[in-house]
């Protein structure tokens, strides 16, 4: 009999487009592997349509609060039906960047020095002098970035303070705690982790070269944007590097199933970690596929064997 | 999906070499990403500019569905002529009436839309680097087919009565100067597509003096013209001149966008061309669309659909009105007599694109003044469409706007960059 999976796409978040794509993605992968696929968009209805139908697995694609905060995964936990992706404790520890880094730094991985701060404080203590220190102290160029969001929206590069305070203006925009962080420049990395049941493993680091030199919101949708190199043009032992720290990261965060963590390399082989997505992009253009397939599996394969690790 | 191969590179676009230069134009965006949300029912959308497509009366349509399939399926279903249904022709003539506008069937011909005549008219006219003089701000459909077909679209000054004659024939003189070819003036000239301004019925006749003097062809895009509130609009531009002026007109907001069924009434000589390229383009426009409007025309009352659809459009816009001096008492709007928007001034330092993603969590969505103009400009507007959701849901969209507005104003004066 074959696996009756709901897949659940789209919802209200910024990211809601790039989530259609990656369920729609996922369905047509987990169709080609034999299963029973339901799409799904989250509503009123929801949980009594999930409770009257039991379906075998829940996947989940939604990005944003709702699908990457743990409500979702606790609320699935709690009603005993099985989901593919991380329970609610890793996607709470993840989803927040600031969090996140705390906790793989403590796992001795290295991460760019950054400050995460709510509009509140700026208003209360006089944005230019905050704004004034923080850039003082982690000097030019910063990254500016929504703390809980993706698909880098509301993310800028800035190297003075009258693009700061531009900066700090579109990161609010997603969400009311931004972080500014130390830029580091070097080869941009994804490493994605999987774990069909028998432990988390990591696959093939996806390198990352988009055209305009910023992997921002059209380098990561628009077909022809960026180049991927898979694997990564490293040597093999950085290669196992980063794999390691991406691993050591899926599991200091506590993410189960399958994880994407992003990674620069610097000038002197150092690598730092950038942040870890508990429901990586899974869109024709993402890199967590891509990984999958470089490293010789198909996608309905693994795809299923997500699922079957879901219901085990 | 094409999948990587160990040790390869790829861009997931394996023609990018081989696109045309004007597929360049061709790219989606970030903001229209942002667009998807307008389809959840929490979401009111001010944005898309859509009738009210659930006041039209279903059985006016049944009844003209029965009567096509009972009387003519044998023609509803087969390949029609290229320059579209002879007996809608007839039908539209007398629509056209209605605005003054005397034309023979011979010189309509029906198309996919009017955005489907206009881009017949672009790509007939316009070669790489000519001119098209447009309103400022324009229609952003237009705008688009300009900008694909790599036209220079030149925005002429526009205030409460329309566009401006003098910087029209500025406009028109200087890059007529600079030895550009100054080929079309595309207007909407009644409840505009987004300001809502009417052209008023002193410039009408000077603007087509200055395009006749200086040989610019006149795009006359009608579809709003029978959504007046009030007083009808004046004479159409086409009623005034036969030669110098293309008309537009459209099925889409007095009976059903989903129709598709357009027109376009040309002088002869660009009529036999249109046909030509509408045939090469589609063959013929959609028989089974244009036979049940041409029903729908016969046998039902569609002049008091019309009238019903001004009476809850007109609704709307007090409502919207109401709202933007209950929530937004300082951002000044335009105030149309007829059709489906309002086009807002937001203060000095706010930009409308960059609010959207407030706009997102607010729950509501408008189309950013950007989108309407074809050289950078309209960061400071916002575009309000009334027509589509319930004049309860317009106050609570623009109470939510308002919302917005107000937390970007506040994120602007903490970190103090505002003008």
């Amino acid at each position: 009999m074959s696996m009756r999976v709901l897949v659940l796409a789209g919802g209200i978040s910024h990211e809601r487009d790039v989530s259609l794509k990656s369920g729609r993605r996922v369905a047509d992968a987990l169709l080609d592997a034999g299963c029973q696929v339901e799409i799904r968009e989250p509503d009123s209805e929801l949980i009594g349509h999930l409770i009257a139908t039991r379906p075998d697995v829940v996947w989940s694609t939604l990005h944003g609060a709702v699908g990457e905060d743990g409500s979702l995964q606790d609320l699935l936990a709690l009603a005993k039906i099985p989901f593919v992706g991380s329970t609610a404790e890793g996607a709470r520890l993840a989803w927040n960047k600031p969090v996140a880094k705390v906790i793989v730094e403590r796992h001795g991985i290295s991460t760019p020095k950054a400050i995460s701060l709510p509009s509140s404080t700026f208003k209360e203590l006089n944005a230019e002098s905050v704004l004034a220190v923080v850039a003082t102290e982690l000097g030019y160029p910063l990254i500016v970035k929504p703390a809980k969001s993706g698909s880098a929206h509301g993310v800028n590069k800035v190297t003075n303070a009258k693009e700061l305070g531009k900066a700090m203006i579109d990161a609010y925009a997603y969400g009311d705690l931004v972080m500014i962080e130390r830029f580091v420049s070097g080869t941009e990395l994804s490493v994605s982790v999987i774990d069909l049941g028998g432990g988390p493993f990591a696959l093939p680091a996806v390198e990352i070269v988009p055209e305009s030199g910023e992997f921002g919101y059209n380098e990561r949708y628009v077909p022809g944007e960026t180049s991927y190199f898979v694997p990564a043009r490293l040597r093999p032992s950085e290669l196992a590097q980063a794999a390691e720290i991406a691993l050591t990261a899926h599991q200091a965060l506590r993410l189960r199933h399958f994880s994407r963590i992003d990674l620069i390399m610097d000038e002197k082989g150092t690598f730092w970690f950038l942040e870890a997505n508990v429901t990586p992009g899974l869109t024709e253009t993402s890199l967590f596929p891509q990984a999958v397939v470089a490293e010789g599996s198909s996608l309905s394969e693994s795809y299923l064997g997500l699922v079957e690790a879901a219901v085990r | 999906m094409s999948e990587t191969r160990v040790g390869q590179v790829t861009n997931f676009d394996s023609w990018k070499h081989a696109y045309a230069k004007r597929a360049e134009n061709l790219a989606v965006s970030e903001v229209r990403a942002l667009f998807s949300v307008v389809s959840r029912p929490e979401v009111v959308s001010l944005a898309g500019g859509m009738p009210d497509v659930s006041a039209l009366d279903n059985e006016l349509i049944n009844k003209a569905f029965e009567s096509l399939m009972t009387n003519r399926p044998q023609y509803a279903l087969q390949y029609g002529g290229g320059q579209g249904d002879l007996r809608l022709r007839e039908q539209i003539r007398e629509i056209m009436e209605l605005d003054g506008v005397h034309g023979s069937v011979e010189d309509l011909m029906i198309t996919t839309g009017s955005q489907h005549a206009l881009e017949l008219l672009a790509d007939l006219f316009l070669d790489q680097g000519d001119v098209v003089l447009v309103e400022s701000p324009s229609y952003v459909g237009a705008v688009g087919i300009f900008r694909h077909k790599e036209a220079h679209i030149e925005h002429v000054f526009t205030d409460s009565e329309g566009i401006s004659p003098e910087a029209l024939a500025e406009a028109a003189d200087r890059l007529i100067e600079e030895g550009r070819k100054v080929k079309l003036l595309y207007l909407v000239p009644n409840f505009a597509n987004p300001s809502g301004v009417t052209l008023s019925d002193s410039r009408r006749d000077e603007i087509i003096r200055i395009c006749r003097e200086r040989g610019i062809l006149i795009i006359e895009d009608n579809p709003y013209g029978l959504l007046y509130f009030g007083q009808k609009p004046p004479l159409a531009l086409r009623a005034r001149d036969s030669e110098g002026v293309v008309y537009l007109g459209s099925f889409s907001k007095i009976l059903s966008p989903g129709l598709r069924v357009g027109y376009v009434l040309a002088p002869p000589a660009i009529r036999e061309k249109l046909v030509l390229a509408n045939e090469s383009a589609i063959l013929s426009p959609a028989t089974f669309a244009q036979m049940l409007i041409s029903e729908y025309l016969s046998v039902c009352d569609w002049e008091a659909q019309v009238q019903s659809f001004r009476d809850l459009y007109q609704t709307k816009r007090d409502a919207a009105l109401e709202a933007m001096q209950q929530y937004l008492p300082n951002i000044p709007t335009t105030r149309p007599d007829g059709g489906f928007f309002l086009w807002l001034t937001l203060p000095e330092g706010l930009n409308s694109k960059e609010m959207l993603p407030l706009a997102v969590t607010e729950l509501v969505a408008y189309t950013p003044g950007t989108a309407f103009f074809g050289d950078g400009r309209g960061k400071e507007n916002i575009r309000v469409c009334f027509s589509h959701p319930t004049a309860a849901n317009v106050k609570v969209g623009i109470q939510r706007l308002a919302n917005v507005v107000n937390r970007q104003v506040d994120l602007l004066d903490t970190f103090g960059s505002r003008a």
